[in-house]
């Protein structure tokens, strides 16, 4: 992984999302198994390139009776940033914690419907989520550092997960990664707290990529972060779609338009059947189609200001 | 124009008697805090003064003499000593299952109705009178148990004083648990640790300073109770040593330093008196210590936390 320059800017090749490629014969081009007839337009299958990571069919998630999210089917892709735009409340960052069954840790939580990670059930019952969550890496919206040391920070993972590999060397390599090396690489044995917000942040993503994931799951990772270090990260996450798949909640429209090569348009809707507000899909594509040329007017009216 | 200045002037003027609710408050807050202050001075300040004739005679001699039915050479030592090893037996049981029994109910248990349960228990028996407690420690350690504890020993009132602060050690150890930032565990799963890795790693550091805390002052509290160990058998002024060996001593008759100060309440105050008075101030000393420690712990762990 190459050393991250300084600067904040992003790189102007990468804001606009890779050209199409022709569409790959892939399983979610339309998916057999959808049988909600709400979702027969299949925003999930939209424009698929790549290998997939993940198939997500007809997924509902539930916590206790309250339904947050209903049927949603989608095709993540390999070594790409899909983003998952919408209002509060529209079931994005639980759909996005389905990925690595961090749901699994909030009491009557549970999930009807599929999700194949590289063809496997992630949701089957020999599934073990913390070997899950070993793969699928999580970056959360509050910068979370351990109380520890920058070092013990990163080597967390590497220690739990059992590495033959040199410690040092994971350390350097995941904060160089994370274009962190330079500024921390002096005061390693200080606490981790000590650091700038922009910075605890990026130690959280050099913390999640310690453990070698294949994917990288951010739950609107700036939100907390000002203009500049919120431009560090988005430059952050180009650089390393070379190595991993990101799925990135963000409530910044501009964000989405500027790091994604996919979006998915979420929005809550009232359910006439149980009389609740439930968060759907209602478009997925390319980022550059949806925001241009939207296929929904919902999607339309969210991108341009008119809700949300 | 000059107007409007005016107007606005006088909007803007300090108006010192607006907030008189306001200063009424913070004049009864100060009060509360001066008569804490204030009672607690007085206390000290009685027990030096009364205890004077004998520490500014014999304060080291005072504090290390054995007990005597001679006034100018009796001494506390036996008391110090009866004290420090209740607080060591009652922390060495308490501490471990305590905190046990907390890191279950806040990690493992649930919300399950055992659970709730378990939790109303807790809660209720760290406001049972400490005197229950001593008839509990006579029942069991003393009698069920004498063949192991030696009956009226001192093993027999550390457990007692063991019993005594469970509740607490529990309660205090799991607002410390529930006081770890959510974000932290988050952070541990993300990385995909275990619960148990979680618990150890992350959940426990964290809490640490906060049950230390806790936990240390609980025992320091129970150390100056008089009614537990006065049941369990505490014997004023008395505490075989010299030939016994570590384990017999800790199985045969002991005293406390509260036992102390009440068995010298007891004779006649002209000759007596400042014992009592001294004994307090012993005892004072010794919660000082114990309270220094945990708060000198507490600052280390701070630090290597935040450093």
């Amino acid at each position: 992984m190459s050393s991250i320059d300084a600067g904040a800017s992003v790189r102007p090749e990468a804001r606009n999302p890779v050209p199409d490629t022709p569409a790959v014969d892939n399983a979610s081009s339309d998916d057999p198994s959808s049988k909600d007839s709400a979702s027969a337009a299949n925003p999930g299958a939209a424009g698929a390139t790549g290998s997939s990571v993940f198939e997500v069919s007809d997924v509902s998630v539930y916590y206790s009776d309250f339904r947050a999210v209903t049927n949603v089917d989608l095709t993540i892709n390999d070594n790409e940033i899909t983003a998952f735009i919408g209002p509060s409340g529209c079931g994005k960052s639980t759909m996005l914690r389905t990925f690595n069954r961090m749901n699994d840790l909030i009491e009557g939580a549970r999930m009807t419907g599929t999700l194949e990670y590289h063809g496997v059930d992630l949701y089957h019952e020999d599934v073990d989520p913390v070997a899950v969550r070993r793969r699928i890496g999580m970056v959360f919206q509050k910068p979370n550092p351990f109380p520890k040391s920058i070092y013990d920070n990163i080597a967390f993972g590497p220690r739990i997960a059992g590495t033959n590999e040199n410690m040092d060397d994971i350390v350097e390599r995941s904060l160089r990664g994370a274009g962190l090396w330079e500024e921390v690489k002096d005061r390693l044995k200080t606490s981790a707290l000590g650091l700038s917000g922009g910075q605890q942040q990026r130690l959280c993503i050099a913390r999640a990529t310690a453990v070698n994931p294949d994917v990288l799951l951010m739950d609107e990772p700036c939100s907390a972060l000002d203009p500049i270090a919120t431009g560090r990260i988005e430059e952050l996450m180009l650089e390393m779609k070379q190595d991993y798949t990101i799925v990135i909640v963000t409530h910044n429209m501009q964000q989405a338009a500027r790091v994604s090569d996919r979006t998915a348009f979420f929005t809550a809707e009232l359910d006439p059947n149980t009389d609740q507000r439930t968060g759907l899909l209602v478009e997925y594509d390319q980022t550059t189609t949806i925001f241009s040329q939207p296929a929904d007017e919902r999607t339309e009216n969210y991108i341009t200001g008119r809700f949300g | 124009m000059v107007a409007i200045t005016t107007e606005l002037r006088d909007q803007l003027r300090l108006r010192r008697s607006a907030d008189t609710s306001g200063q009424i408050f913070r004049g009864l807050l100060m009060l509360a805090l001066l008569v804490a202050f204030a009672s607690l001075l007085a206390m000290i300040l009685t027990a030096l003064t009364r205890s004077w004739p004998i520490l500014s005679d014999r304060p080291l001699d005072f504090l290390f003499s054995n007990t005597s039915q001679n006034p100018d050479e009796a001494g506390v030592f036996q008391g110090i000593k009866g004290s420090v090893m209740l607080a060591a037996i009652s922390s060495l049981v308490a501490f471990p299952v305590g905190i046990g029994g907390a890191i279950y109910l806040e990690e493992y248990a649930g919300d399950s109705r055992f659970s709730r349960l378990v939790q109303v228990l807790v809660r209720n028996l760290a406001g049972v009178p400490s005197i229950v407690y001593g008839l509990l420690g006579l029942a069991i350690f003393v009698q069920n148990l004498g063949g192991i504890t030696g009956g009226r020993s001192v093993i027999s009132g550390g457990l007692t004083l063991a019993c005594l602060v469970l509740p607490v050690v529990i309660i205090t150890t799991q607002e410390a648990i529930r006081a770890v930032p959510s974000e932290l565990r988050q952070a541990g799963y993300g990385i995909g640790a275990t619960q148990w890795e979680v618990i150890r790693s992350v959940v426990l550091p964290s809490a640490a300073p906060g049950i230390l805390t806790g936990t240390v002052l609980s025992v320091a509290r129970a150390v100056g109770e008089a009614a537990p160990i006065l049941v369990v058998g505490a014997v004023s002024g008395f505490f075989q040593t010299g030939t016994l060996s570590f384990l017999e001593q800790t199985q045969s008759f002991f005293t406390a330093l509260p036992m102390q100060i009440f068995a010298f309440t007891k004779q006649p105050a002209q000759t007596w008196g400042a014992h009592a008075a001294g004994a307090s101030v012993a005892i004072l000393l010794v919660v000082v210590a114990l309270n220094s420690v945990a708060i000198w712990m507490r600052a280390r762990l701070d630090q290597k936390l935040r450093k």
